[in-house]
């Protein structure tokens, strides 16, 4: 058990951007919008909150300033595909390719730089639980958020108004519509929203977990979020269980590697991806079924009001 | 022995054409082309390399260089080489990665008129030079800093991929502990990755988790410095000086200084010299070195690596020197031989005192 702990913290770790990412596009989705722009927003978040908080030296200003500009960038994606009702493969990869390249543009100047970051903090009482404390809270402040975000998700899509209002536009926007509901309105604010909280899962990275910036420094993970959204069959608890499924991956192979075991690493790599497909499989085949029931059905179709069926 | 007619017959051709397109360039229409593997912002590996292209650029002023970023060792590649040819006019490629190797074969063909410099290959052609630093050199320096400095005799080695550029290093660096510190030993992790700061991280908590009081990295950034300065674990950086991110637990860090690599190849295609070879590096070229002392280095450790140091640049001490054994404890090198540059080039086995696998 001592032997686990340490790796069970490590995976809530690093699963931690990948889980703001991935809750990001859920309510992104939820409303029934696309952005596979991940990694573009991510990398960007990650730029902004390093940069801001080097300048100010205060951390929660640097993942502040993160959010908003995500929530820039979903503003952009949000005016393309909703407003627009342009393809939104197209927008998301653009919005890749746009937040690697500026991220990297704006942030020749800073490579090589440290910032404090921000500490870990126990919470008192809890963090004295048997096994749970240490692995769940003897964390940062950003995953505790992370943590509380998840169960009000939760409750939000499932008990409150406005929730089932996010999930109606992405399931049906017709008769959304017809209940009176501004279908685009609802969309572009989370899509905004959504966008603000993977530019967080960015600024986690370069803020609290590696206190530098360095160019394409989130490798990857935000394509790793878009699959784990799948994974998680849009619901937010599942979210957390993807994404320290792939941190824990990660964790529990290098430290059996420390230990001097020999493993197949590359076979463990690849079994969260593996376990993806199989949830694309189960998908598929599920059609119709409580599965698939979480899917939004309107997902990446756009909206025009004037438009009949 | 047709096979082999036809091999002596290329040869010769080679060689002949080899004299023939030697020409001299003027400086002005070098416009050297580098296609680097990595964004110039890494922080590591091609940050370094492009720190070289400024060196030059600035010791040359009539040279106009051209880079292009984070190329992928694919395909994708051709393209790129092909575009800083056609457009950017350059007669000089630095291919700055060991995956662009055979795409520059490609190319090179089809343009006989340009020079390329395939950084940490080994297939050469008659417009194709290799060109790579004996990093290994500063690295067995920095063993016998790590040996000295581990109390408990465990230390740690975050490593990218298991090719024989690693392990070359990983071993280099093993001998150099076990020389001071003979019972020590040299665990290694593979990350299957050049660059994830997120996971270079991770893998340098574990080692320390696992009681390794000193790392060793071959990776692209600064993160495995950054873990070992928080958790006050000493650290050997990789690349160049990563002081930055662990100002007091960095030992040293064995740096390349790739404008020393780079210039003479600019030198030669100006004066029309160039001809097609494997250049390899040592310190005593300072293409490769070490960085300055942390703190943490004690006057006597100083003061046996700077000795050391003399006795590899003026070639009295030879890194891979027998005996060496492997992990099996079979002896591979003989008391009193020296591995040739071949087998240094392409060692695939761990030698005694490291704990870990190579993957197959």
């Amino acid at each position: 058990m001592e032997t686990l702990i340490p790796i069970l913290a490590a995976a809530v770790r690093s699963g931690t951007p990948i889980l703001y990412a991935t809750l990001g596009e859920i309510v992104t989705e939820k409303a029934g919008i696309m952005n596979i722009g991940l990694e573009g927003i991510m990398l960007m978040g990650a730029l902004t909150g390093f940069s801001a908080t080097l300048s100010t030296g205060r951390p929660w200003l640097g993942l502040s300033a993160a959010f908003a500009v995500g929530a820039c960038l979903g503003l952009i994606h949000a005016f393309l595909s909703v407003t627009l009702g342009s393809n939104q493969v197209v927008c998301g990869l653009a919005m890749t390719m746009f937040g690697g390249g500026a991220s990297a543009l704006m942030g020749r100047n800073q490579v090589g730089m440290t910032i404090k970051g921000m500490a870990p903090l126990d919470i008192p009482v809890l963090s004295e639980l048997p096994i749970l404390g240490r692995v769940f809270f003897s964390q940062d402040i950003m995953v505790y958020i992370s943590f509380i975000l998840v169960f009000f998700l939760v409750f939000f899509l499932r008990c409150t108004r406005p929730g089932m209002d996010l999930r109606a536009v992405g399931d049906n926007p017709r008769a959304a519509d017809a209940m009176g509901l501004p279908v685009a309105r609802i969309r572009c604010t989370y899509a905004i929203l959504g966008a603000g909280l993977v530019a967080l899962g960015g600024a986690y990275m370069s803020v609290v977990y590696n206190k530098f910036w360095a160019e394409s420094m989130t490798a990857g993970r935000g394509w790793i979020a878009v699959a784990m959204v799948i994974f998680a069959v849009w619901n937010p608890m599942r979210a957390a269980l993807g994404a320290y499924l792939f941190g824990g991956v990660d964790a529990f192979q290098l430290r059996l590697q420390a230990a001097g075991t020999s493993v197949p690493t590359p076979l463990l790599m690849m079994l969260p991806y593996i376990l993806t497909i199989l949830v694309l499989v189960f998908i598929s085949i599920g059609k119709g079924r409580k599965i698939s029931l979480s899917a939004p059905s309107a997902l990446g179709v756009p909206f025009y009001r004037e438009e009949r069926d | 022995m047709k096979k082999f007619v036809m091999l002596s017959l290329a040869c010769c051709f080679c060689t002949m054409a080899g004299a023939v397109f030697a020409a001299p360039v003027p400086v002005e229409e070098i416009n050297p082309g580098y296609m680097y593997l990595g964004p110039v912002g890494d922080g590591g590996w091609t940050y370094s390399q492009e720190i070289g292209r400024l060196a030059v650029d600035a010791a040359f002023p009539a040279l106009k260089s051209a880079i292009v970023e984070s190329v992928p060792e694919g395909p994708e590649s051709v393209p790129i080489m092909e575009r800083l040819i056609r457009q950017n006019k350059s007669k000089l490629i630095f291919a700055c990665s060991f995956g662009y190797m055979d795409f520059v074969q490609d190319v090179a063909k089809k343009y006989p008129d340009t020079t390329f410099m395939h950084v940490s290959g080994y297939k050469r052609a008659d417009n194709v030079g290799t060109l790579f630093g004996r990093m290994y050199e500063p690295r067995y320096l920095s063993g016998l800093v790590a040996g000295n400095a581990s109390k408990s005799g465990n230390i740690g080695y975050v490593a990218a991929h298991p090719i024989p550029e690693v392990i070359r290093m990983i071993n280099a660096f093993a001998l150099g502990v076990r020389k001071v510190n003979p019972n020590a030993t040299v665990k290694v992790i593979w990350l299957f990755s050049w660059f994830d700061p997120g996971k270079e991280k991770e893998a340098a908590k574990a080692l320390i988790d696992a009681g390794c009081d000193v790392i060793a990295m071959h990776a692209d950034t600064g993160a495995v410095a950054q873990a070992c300065e928080e958790a006050k674990t000493y650290v050997i950086g990789y690349n160049n000086d990563m002081t930055k991110y662990a100002p007091t637990m960095q030992l040293t860090a064995p740096i390349w200084n790739w404008e020393k690599l780079f210039a003479p190849v600019v030198q030669q295609v100006a004066d029309g010299t160039w001809k097609s070879e494997a250049i390899w590096l040592g310190m005593n070229s300072g293409a490769v070195d070490l960085a300055p002392f942390g703190p943490g280095v004690p006057e006597d450790v100083r003061k046996l690596v700077d000795d050391e140091k003399a006795d590899i640049i003026s070639g009295k001490q030879k890194v891979f020197a027998g005996p060496i054994k492997d992990q099996s404890g079979k002896v591979i090198v003989k008391d009193g031989e020296a591995m040739s540059d071949d087998d240094i080039w392409s060692m695939g086995w761990f030698v005694e005192g490291i704990v870990g696998d190579i993957p197959k």
